[in-house]
């Protein structure tokens, strides 16, 4: 018990036997979305409650809990949700990619390679990828276990046709160890080639649609493309306000009332190490 | 002689007390193109359906000859081996093209769709064939990027042909193809249909009350009635020397078929 | 006649009677006893009277009407074959390789050009489709009709013009039997010449031949013998 009063992890521990047993089934079959029974939580859909629901049943004691939304640590969504299990776990938290077991992130990947060992636990709102080419969720689930995606591809090529290039810039489809199709949430594709053989233990949660699934290490995810159309990550070219990056992902920040942009790295500890190296250098 | 692609026997069905199908046995070799005839309600929509594995008969067999000659039956085969029959091996083209085509998709991707289905991952490559598609259908390539909901209805049917003959299936289910066309544009159809069949060597299933369209196109019929198959055999020996009083009827009510 | 190869084409009891199930059933008989054969580079024309059953004989002999008794043998790629009890399959396999029909009239396939409906046949056979066209092309410009025509789909042509179409794709592939059901009925003097041409051309190359010629002076050059049809008696 915490000093709250509530459960370690806010959630009963028969919840959370029955969301790792979801868990492990969704490791034991890559990328194939697992149905879970979620519970209410302190925050409304769209807060993040599937990925707090994952997080609340795999944190023990000894870890070490990093929240980023958009890569930033210190936004409402991610401050909140590490307060909250500060709270209702008592573990440490760290700003450091390098530092947590557990990230629980909204649509990114931190641009620090993750490591063997780490958790990287992901915030998803819509886990069908086929949802806007196929309303009827019943033929969705039958075309996954038909691995029958060449209405996915009908939708790249129409892109293509269409602007000369795969339109989607968030939640680009991939193709998980050979088999299932899935959503990789709304992370932009320039993060997609860091879920390949990533060594780190990615897990999705799906709170309102009451999915699960998972990329367990070093599983292969492939971006869908074509032989002569390549998937290509793409990011702002420009380098990071702050730390001159030319390698991260980049925000566009308004930064006055005349139109003034600048470009800056949406992750925040990746750019704040930098500068402090920089500053050190100095 | 070459062993049947597709072979039925025994097959029965009933809609209550209507008998849909009743003991219909047929085969079809490969490069054959065979005809069902009869008026609507005589069975012969549903025995297409029977036929291609989309209704499940409750008596009878059907058994399907892949391309290495190994036989199955088709309403044993599940799911995943009829869907990857039906998207490679297996054509089916649906009287209404809506049915058959993807109407918020170009005609490009309608025509890839197929092949993407099958594995084609070159964009190029799959452009390039659809364009060669639409010239043989006889749309101008330039709607390639065109929505098919934009099309005249013949484009569209002749669209849903082109999409389902680009994988080179053995065998194509038609129903009613040119059920919902003009007739000028009917004699059209019906003449690539007849061109696209004889070039590709393809085996074909072809339900229709037209008996003109059958007569061009059939190498066989078989005349349907009350789910019964009454006569079969030779196109123009059916037409020309019918036996059964049916036959007889319907070669009569029809002008110079 | 000897057994052997002395015939192509045989009748047994050839019969056949048509019953009107639309008019309560009436049967009428239009053939019966037919023992007719015709040996390779013969020629056979049909006799008798108009309605005696000559075109019923024809239509029989080619598989489009059924024989209701009998046997039709012919011999079809070093084997007998019985065409009267063979399966649609097998009539086509006939029909492609051993047994040749010119109607009196073409049964127009629309939008295809003439040069493709008279090569057609020859490609169905498995002659190289080049080769096909060129044969065509001659035959048809051997019956007078010009170059500018064999693009055009016959649709418009005129009588006599289709008959020439239908003859030629009729003589092209060369056809072991051919059947010719007034093969000179609408060509003028100079055609007629070069389809008597045609018939005795394939007589030598050792086709059997059954045909009905009104025309007696045709008949008279290409026939080796008459074969008479009689009418058959009224049904009781």
């Amino acid at each position: 018990m915490t000093a709250l009063g509530y459960n370690f992890g806010y959630l009963d521990e028969n919840t959370k036997r029955m969301i790792r047993r979801a868990i492990l089934k969704a490791v034991a079959i890559p990328g194939h979305q697992v149905p879970f029974g979620a519970r209410e939580m302190p925050l409304p859909y769209g807060w993040g409650t599937g990925g707090i629901a994952v997080t609340a049943s795999i944190i023990g004691t000894a870890d070490t809990l990093k929240v980023i939304d958009q890569g930033a640590d210190d936004t409402t969504n991610a401050v909140s949700i590490r307060r909250f299990f500060a709270k209702v776990t008592g573990v440490a938290t760290t700003e450091r990619t390098g530092e947590a077991s557990i990230i629980q992130t909204r649509h990114r990947i931190p641009e620090t390679p993750l490591r063997q060992g780490q958790i990287l636990v992901y915030q998803v709102p819509m886990p069908e990828p086929l949802f806007r080419l196929e309303p009827r969720l019943a033929e969705t689930r039958r075309m996954h276990a038909l691995a029958d995606y060449g209405l996915m591809h009908v939708k790249l090529y129409e892109d293509i046709a269409r602007h000369g290039h795969v339109a989607i810039s968030y939640g680009y489809p991939v193709l998980v160890g050979g088999r299932y199709l899935m959503s990789p949430s709304p992370i932009p594709a320039f993060d997609n080639p860091k879920m390949d053989r990533m060594p780190a233990l990615q897990l999705f949660g799906a709170g309102r649609e009451k999915r699960i699934y998972a990329v367990p290490p070093y599983t292969s995810v492939r971006s869908l493309d074509f032989e002569d159309h390549p998937f290509v990550p793409v990011r702002a070219d420009a380098a990071c306000a702050l730390c001159q990056s030319r390698e991260s992902y980049l925000d566009e920040v308004v930064v006055d009332d005349q139109g003034g942009r600048m470009f800056v790295c949406s992750d925040t500890d990746y750019c704040g190490t930098r500068q402090s190296h920089r500053e050190a250098a100095e | 002689m070459s062993a049947p692609l597709l072979q039925a026997s025994g097959l029965s069905l009933r809609f209550g007390a209507i008998a849909a199908l009743d003991d219909v046995a047929l085969e079809i070799h490969p490069g054959e193109v065979v005809a069902i005839v009869g008026e609507s309600g005589s069975g012969k929509t549903t025995l297409l359906r029977v036929l291609s594995g989309l209704m499940r008969p409750e008596a009878g067999t059907v058994r399907y000859r892949d391309p290495a000659g190994a036989v199955h039956s088709v309403h044993d085969m599940g799911e995943a081996a009829m869907r990857r029959l039906h998207r490679s091996d297996w054509g089916f083209v649906h009287q209404n093209p809506r049915d058959g085509l993807r109407m918020r998709v170009s005609a490009g991707g309608n025509i890839g769709e197929r092949l993407m289905a099958v594995g084609a991952r070159h964009y190029g490559g799959i452009r390039a064939e659809a364009t060669a598609w639409l010239q043989r259908v006889e749309i101008d390539p330039e709607r390639i990027d065109g929505m098919p909901d934009k099309f005249s209805g013949g484009m569209q049917q002749r669209l849903q042909i082109a999409r389902t003959l680009v994988t080179h299936p053995r065998l194509v289910f038609m129903d009613e193809p040119t059920g919902g066309l003009d007739v000028s544009v009917q004699a059209k159809l019906l003449d690539m249909i007849r061109g696209l069949v004889a070039d590709l060597g393809l085996a074909v299933l072809i339900v229709t009350h037209d008996i003109a369209a059958a007569r061009l196109l059939a190498h066989r019929l078989l005349v349907m009635r009350h789910g019964r198959v009454v006569e079969q055999g030779l196109t123009d020996r059916v037409l020309d020397d019918p036996q059964h009083e049916y036959t007889q009827l319907l070669v009569a009510s029809v002008l110079a078929a | 006649m000897t057994m052997g190869m002395s015939w192509s084409i045989r009748t047994e009891g050839l019969g056949k009677a048509f019953t009107l199930h639309l008019q309560g059933g009436t049967r009428i008989p239009v053939l019966g006893g037919v023992d007719l054969g015709v040996a390779p580079g013969e020629c056979v024309a049909l006799s008798g009277p108009s309605g005696a059953g000559k075109s019923t004989l024809m239509r029989c002999l080619y598989g489009n009407y059924g024989a209701g008794e009998g046997r039709i043998l012919l011999r079809h790629q070093g084997e007998i074959l019985d065409l009267a009890a063979a399966d649609a399959r097998a009539v086509r396999a006939i029909r492609r390789e051993t047994l040749g029909y010119v109607s009196q009239f073409l049964r127009v396939i629309p939008r295809v050009p003439t040069l493709e409906i008279v090569a057609e046949p020859l490609i169905a056979r498995g002659t190289p489709r080049e080769a096909a066209l060129a044969a065509a092309r001659a035959l048809l410009l051997r019956l007078n009709l010009p170059a500018r025509l064999h693009g055009l789909p016959p649709a418009t042509f005129s009588g006599g013009e289709q008959q020439r179409v239908n003859l030629a794709r009729g003589f092209a592939p060369g056809y072991p039997v051919l059947l010719l059901d007034e093969p000179t009925a609408s060509l003028d003097a100079a055609n007629r010449e070069v389809v008597i041409g045609l018939i005795e051309a394939a007589k030598l190359a050792g086709t059997a031949i059954i045909g009905i010629f009104h025309d007696t002076e045709v008949r008279d050059r290409v026939a080796d013998r008459l074969f008479e049809v009689l009418p058959m008696p009224a049904a009781a």
